[in-house]
């Protein structure tokens, strides 16, 4: 049993007696997404309007956010370590900064893509700012930010899987276990259950997309 | 009343947009200000909604100064039309109408009546409401933003280059459209333009600006044409300044010959001697109450009265609120050295001719 279950590409029984642990690694392959997505979103947003407010900060934060996106993802955890240990927060505090790369420049984009007649009219129909960008230019620049949002999370789906060599790791863990005991159907299942959520969370962002602009719709 | 009292506009470059500007924008009247790209009319326009502040002098709006005015609150209270009309695309045409209502807080119920109302008054079907502005043709956009300007009734509007998006056709029409609802709304309104020939046409008076913003004539439009205050003038005006004139002037302001008439009892004794009066080889027939039937010519007349002869119809009715333009286009183009005026119901009321017309372009 034990030969045939190596050599074996997909062991279909092994899927079946472990149905409960793999559902878990979904789970928690989730958890770990979802948190950094929310808080790059939060913190991109914030940065966005600081660079629209004070358009030199814009060139020096992207600069930033893609030197942080170029440090491997594994070496960025262990510099983390001294400061988090190989904590949850570790994990969260990583990945984070990955999205911003995509998220800031998306924000931005999307809201300078405002037509310039837009703008102009929304402050000329007395619009406050505040109102003027709540109403106006975020609707707009909806469809620009989710499609930033569809790639930070494509992006933060896959990267959750290198969290197993702290510890974590949701599916990760499982094609990081199955590859240390040498047992593929573990890996299969990690790689492809991996692939199989960021490819619906892609077509679920890209719902929302087309459901949040329903002018756009022929444009 | 609209004042601009000494405004001066220069910018932190040292760009002088609008160099001491003293101006008068009178109630229910239509002020275009008219120049080159980049001589401060579009500046000008928005000094009036605090969209731009003047470094220095004063704005008035009734007597208050804009400058103490909310800006958010102020520019509720004008109109602003737009050339690419700047409508929200992720709103429908009746949110879009509604904007200024929805931000003073009217109720649904009220918001809604009055877009209706307002789609009738700019001529759209009522059907475009739910539509979105991408699903609208140019010259319905134009439309749309002309009814959210007015959507909370201001009595002042800031239009700038409202027509300029669309084909010249349908320019003309809209703005024909737009001086027909203007003599019921009676708005007093700021009109952008770099085209002269629009700003003739809408203007009850134009300001023309120069370079650096320095205003080189205020008046109506035909002072500006028979007087224009310098070169700079002269040339914005272009080729063709008493032709344009014509166009301001209507058929009603010239006293039309009355011309050999004939009435149906009259022989042809009577027609003879009214044609060598006039030096003509032709006489107009009348009915007894002055109804225009055509003319005859002398050479056809036969004896008998008048009502017996061949009568044959004038080419060309001008009416008394044509342009003298037209009149003299619709000659031209007839080849025909008269036109007739007449009134409603054909009424006789003379001849007009091309000396006559000429005489105005001295």
């Amino acid at each position: 049993m034990t030969t045939a279950s190596a050599t074996v590409l997909i062991n279909w029984g092994w899927i079946g007696r472990n149905l409960g642990p793999i559902g878990d690694s979904v789970v928690e392959h989730l958890v770990l997404t979802a948190p950094p997505v929310a808080f790059g979103f939060v913190l991109s947003f914030g940065l966005a309007l600081l660079a629209r407010r004070y358009r030199s900060l814009y060139q020096p934060l992207v600069r930033t956010t893609g030197v942080l996106f170029a440090v491997p993802s594994l070496a960025f955890f262990a510099l983390l370590i001294p400061f988090l240990g190989l904590s949850r927060a570790n994990a969260y505090v990583a990945l984070t900064m990955y999205t911003l790369v995509v998220l800031l420049p998306n924000i931005v984009e999307g809201l300078d893509g405002v037509p310039a007649d837009v703008t102009e009219a929304a402050d000329a129909m007395g619009y406050s700012p505040s109102k003027r960008l709540l109403k106006v230019e975020l609707p707009l620049a909806t469809p620009v930010i989710i499609a930033g949002l569809r790639i930070a999370t494509v992006t933060i789906i896959g990267l959750v899987t290198v969290t197993a060599f702290i510890g974590f790791g949701g599916l990760g863990d499982d094609i990081l276990t199955g590859y240390n005991r040498a047992f593929p159907t573990q890996i299969v299942v990690g790689v492809t259950l991996t692939a199989a959520l960021a490819i619906l969370a892609d077509v679920a962002l890209l719902w929302l997309q087309r459901a949040v602009a329903p002018w756009r719709q022929g444009v | 009343m609209i004042t601009f009292e000494s405004v001066t506009k220069r910018y932190p470059d040292g760009t002088v947009a609008l160099d001491a500007l003293d101006l008068e924008v009178a109630d229910g009247e239509i002020v275009v200000f008219v120049g080159p790209s980049g001589c401060g009319k579009t500046t000008t326009m928005r000094l009036v909604n605090r969209m731009v502040t003047p470094t220095s002098g004063r704005v008035l709006l009734d007597g208050t100064d804009v400058a103490e005015r909310e800006p958010a609150a102020l520019r509720r209270s004008i109109g602003y039309v737009i050339q690419h009309t700047g409508l929200f695309p992720h709103y429908t045409v009746r949110r879009n109408i509604g904007t200024v209502p929805e931000l003073e807080g009217w109720a649904r119920a009220r918001r809604d009546e009055r877009v209706d109302e307002l789609l009738d008054v700019v001529g759209l079907p009522p059907e475009v409401a739910e539509r979105y502005p991408h699903q609208l043709s140019g010259g319905q956009r134009q439309r749309v933003g002309v009814a959210r300007a007015l959507a909370a009734d201001p009595s002042v509007m800031l239009m700038d280059e409202p027509f300029g998006a669309v084909d010249p056709l349908v320019r003309s029409r809209l703005q024909e459209e737009f001086l027909r609802l203007q003599a019921e709304v009676r708005k007093t309104i700021v009109f952008v333009t770099h085209d002269i020939d629009e700003a003739l046409t809408m203007g009850d008076r134009i300001a023309i600006l120069g370079e650096g913003g320095r205003l080189q004539q205020y008046a109506t439009p035909r002072e500006l044409l028979s007087d224009p205050a310098n070169d700079f003038v002269k040339d914005f005006l272009g080729e063709e300044r008493g032709l344009k004139r014509l166009a301001l002037i209507p058929v009603s302001e010239v006293s039309a010959e009355y011309g050999p008439v004939v009435y149906p009892d009259d022989d042809r004794a009577v027609a003879e001697r009214s044609a060598d009066a006039a030096g003509l080889d032709w006489v107009i027939a009348l009915t007894e109450a002055h109804v225009l039937l055509g003319w005859i010519s002398t050479h056809e007349l036969v004896d008998g009265p008048m009502r017996d002869q061949q009568v044959r119809p004038f080419g060309l009715h001008v009416q008394a609120g044509d342009s003298l333009r037209a009149a003299l286009n619709a000659m031209v183009t007839n080849q025909s050295a008269v036109a007739v005026r007449v009134s409603e119901g054909d009424v006789y009321e003379g001849l007009l001719s091309q000396q006559l017309i000429a005489k105005e372009l001295d």
